[in-house]
């Protein structure tokens, strides 16, 4: 056994009890959907975890009724601090089946256990603890006075984050006074189902959260249904385009979280030890499977060499394979679309001149993988720098300046994420001020916490998630108003029909 | 023996110039009995496009002033109206037809607005942002930041908008560093140039108020389509076909405010509907 060799630590999946096949969860019990039952696979090995029921246009009405109901009938009636109690359960319950949880993560999306065990999960807990705080202390947000629910909340999660997304979506959503319906990744349901049998030990009453599971069909009909007052959707930036559309001319409020291509900025000050953990943590995190992942490696042209021949050297003691192994740090691609695309984009950057390099990594027989993988002689223009690749490759571009690096990390339609490292305190404010991204780094990068707004500038999407700013995208705005003039409050709508004008297109 | 007065010639206002529209086009504008008053410019596609560039280059220098100063700047704005207030209420008696007690209140209104919105300037970020208590040896802080180019169709309401109906949207929008491109109201366009000539001569950089007259029906689908507006103020559309507008802005995930029934008051939602939040993670470290 060589010096970086390790013997197997697998996880036990023996933790888990699953089902053989899973329903939808509607007013608080499993139930048939009425579309086409689909398989949930390991994409480390293309095996059948569990059969997953697929809800069609019916099952997502009776799923809103049942928000509706729940939300007319208990949740809207219900003190906040009761509210608060149910998400603070909720948190509980997490945090004691956490181990079960993070397996069941890594199983079913390929990341890393060691990933899914010290990040997705305990930031679930986090979230819905955070969240139950607020839900008896929501005039205290600074958002106006009298803040109100929205009503029905539509939400839409991507397979990146499984379950630390759909706590993002229902934490907030549940402190507010909303209900909600959410319609998990077709490829990545298993930890929604897993979450369903939580909510139901912390005695959540039925139809305050339902789950229905389906392909981007049974999400078009979820997002569009007449009766939900609210659309919440994080993926591309393709579908979030569509879904902007959708509810065009309605009074449906909406939140988009959607791609990125975020700048990773080094300058030849650096903290150089923590600078290169930060690019590896920045894109390859995930299998660089993050909407904020630090796809451009922007770097001062001095130090150029030095950054990549470190980085070609750590990325050299990476250990790609078994998720469920705790010494896994890179897991397999989610899909075998995914893994196409990845693919695709890898090779028009090679064809458009960018000069590829890739770890040497032994790639398991069966199932999706991409080896970690660095582009560099690329130029803004090549489509590896400007198109969201959502995988374990960096394309790397250099600067002299701190202008030119200013100018070239803006120079994107998105405006997720940004990260900064340079030990000159001055110049590290100075760029987070010029940035046009929604959350900066400085030096590190891919922290996440319940209490820090996260969101987009431009085509990022629009809203925030986390933080008093997360708590905003679930309230109606009661019209904050000079004093003097009206603050009448405006009545809680039902949806679209109120200002819709013309049928949206 | 009687003078004979000297009409002026009503023009665009954009990028701190009084251009006409580069079509050539004008429009009749006439008081409520049909009495002519002026040849308005009728702006086209042309002109929304350079209002669009005019207002994207003045960003960087008004996002980049202090909140002191653009606070003092709208401040200006509220001094000029009211050394101007004659000539407005004037405009505003022939354009709409109404009282000059209307039309005084209307001006006194809009004059009230823009000291409100002025306040706020240098206050603004301490309401809307904080600093979050992360769990992490971070010092963690959210900021607003505007949002950029903000494009507005100005109420239209047959009285009492014409001047406070352009405060009531556009001062809400660049009190946080946002450049505009408002189009005025349609029938009653005056008060909205010569509150452009007010801009000129208060300290606003050229390019952040951009004000074009004609017809909002013909000028809003390309400003709604247009890449390079980060946001859109339908406030005044409520008579046109905003949702086709709304679903254009999509395409760019462009931000939109949809039509208001009144005349906006003011408030602070119509601030926060034109910036973003950021949020910055420093790392603390003793090493």
């Amino acid at each position: 056994m060589g010096f970086l060799e390790y013997a197997p630590a697998p996880e036990s999946a023996a933790i888990l009890n699953l089902k053989a096949e899973y329903g939808l969860f509607i007013d608080g019990e499993f139930v048939d959907g009425h579309g086409e039952v689909f398989d949930t696979i390991s994409p480390a090995t293309e095996k059948v975890i569990a059969r997953i029921a697929q809800a069609d246009g019916k099952d997502v009405d009776r799923a809103v009724a049942a928000a509706r109901r729940s939300y007319e009938k208990v949740w809207s009636r219900m003190s906040g601090s009761d509210r608060g109690k149910y998400l603070f359960r909720i948190a509980r319950l997490v945090q004691e089946r956490s181990r079960e949880l993070a397996v069941a993560e890594a199983l079913d999306n390929g990341k890393p256990i060691r990933e899914t065990r010290d990040v997705d999960v305990p930031l679930v807990a986090a979230w819905f603890f955070y969240y139950a705080g607020w839900a008896d202390k929501l005039e205290h947000a600074g958002l106006g006075p009298n803040p109100r629910a929205l009503g029905v909340a539509a939400q839409v999660i991507p397979w990146n984050f499984p379950l630390l997304m759909l706590a993002w979506k229902i934490a907030p959503a549940l402190a507010a006074g909303n209900t909600v319906v959410i319609k998990p990744a077709e490829t990545t349901s298993l930890t929604a189902m897993l979450f369903a049998e939580i909510l139901q030990q912390a005695e959540l009453p039925a139809g305050v959260v339902n789950i229905v599971t389906g392909p981007g069909s049974t999400g078009q009909a979820l997002v569009t249904h007449d009766d939900v007052n609210k659309v919440a959707f994080t993926g591309s930036t393709g579908v979030g385009r569509m879904i902007a559309r959708s509810v065009a001319g309605t009074s449906k409020k909406l939140t988009l979280e959607l791609g990125g291509k975020a700048a990773n900025i080094v300058f030849d000050d650096a903290p150089m030890d923590q600078a290169i953990e930060g690019i590896v943590n920045g894109i390859f995190f995930n299998q660089g499977h993050v909407c904020c992942a630090g796809s451009r490696l922007l770097v001062q042209e001095n130090v150029h060499d030095e950054v990549i021949d470190r980085l070609k050297q750590r990325l050299s003691t990476l250990r790609m394979g078994d998720p469920l192994d705790k010494n896994t740090d890179i897991g397999a691609i989610n899909s075998a679309a995914q893994l196409e695309r990845i693919r695709t984009l890898s090779d028009v950057g090679e064809e458009e001149g960018a000069e590829r390099w890739t770890a040497d990594c032994v790639i398991p027989d069966k199932g999706f993988w991409f080896a970690p993988t660095i582009f560099t002689q690329v130029s803004p223009a090549h489509r590896i720098a400007r198109e969201e690749i959502f995988g374990p490759v960096l394309s790397v571009i250099t600067f002299r300046t701190a202008a030119e690096a200013i100018a070239k990390a803006n120079n994107t339609p998105y405006g997720l994420s940004a990260g900064i490292w340079t030990e000159k305190g001055s110049r590290m404010l100075a760029l987070a001020d010029q940035l046009r991204a929604g959350v900066i780094w400085a030096n590190t990068f891919n922290r996440f916490d319940p209490s820090s707004p996260f969101g987009g500038y431009k085509e990022s999407g629009y809203g925030r998630e986390g933080g008093r700013h997360g708590l905003a995208a679930y309230l109606a705005s009661n019209g904050w108003e000079a004093s003097g003039s009206s603050s009448a409050s405006r009545p809680v709508t039902k949806a679209s029909k109120t200002t819709k004008k013309a049928v949206a297109k | 023996m009687s003078r004979l007065t000297v009409p002026k010639t009503y023009k665009l206002y954009v990028g701190g110039k009084f251009p006409r529209s580069e079509s050539g086009r004008t429009y009749e504008v006439a008081t409520p009995k049909g009495a002519f008053l002026a040849n308005a410019a009728q702006a086209s596609r042309k002109d929304a496009r350079d209002a669009v560039v005019a207002a994207r280059s003045a960003v960087g220098g008004w996002a980049g002033a202090t909140g002191y100063n653009r606070g003092q700047v709208l401040y200006r704005i509220a001094e000029l109206l009211e050394g101007r207030r004659a000539q407005f209420v004037d405009e505003i008696v022939q354009s709409e037809g109404v009282s000059a007690t209307a039309a005084g209140a209307q001006v006194d209104a809009a004059i009230d607005v823009w000291v409100w919105y002025a306040g706020w300037a240098d206050k603004y970020a301490q309401v809307a942002g904080n600093a979050n208590p992360v769990a992490g040896p971070y010092f963690n802080i959210s900021v607003p930041e505007p949002t950029g180019v903000v494009a507005i169709i100005a109420p239209q309401q047959a009285t009492g908008a014409s001047l406070l109906g352009l405060a009531a949207v556009v001062a809400p929008a660049i009190l946080t560093g946002n450049t505009v491109v408002v189009v005025a109201h349609e029938r009653a366009p005056l008060s909205a140039i010569s509150l452009g000539e007010v801009l000129a001569t208060s300290d606003v950089p050229g390019g952040v108020v951009n004000i074009l007259t004609g017809s909002p029906a013909e000028i809003a689908p390309w400003l709604a389509a247009h890449a390079d507006v980060n946001a859109l103020d339908l406030a005044g559309a409520g008579d046109l076909e905003w949702v086709d507008l709304q679903i254009a802005a999509a395409e760019t995930l462009t931000r939109v405010l949809q039509p208001e029934p009144g005349i906006p008051s003011p408030s602070l939602d119509r601030i926060g509907a034109f910036i973003e939040i950021k949020t910055v993670w420093h790392t603390k470290a003793m090493r």
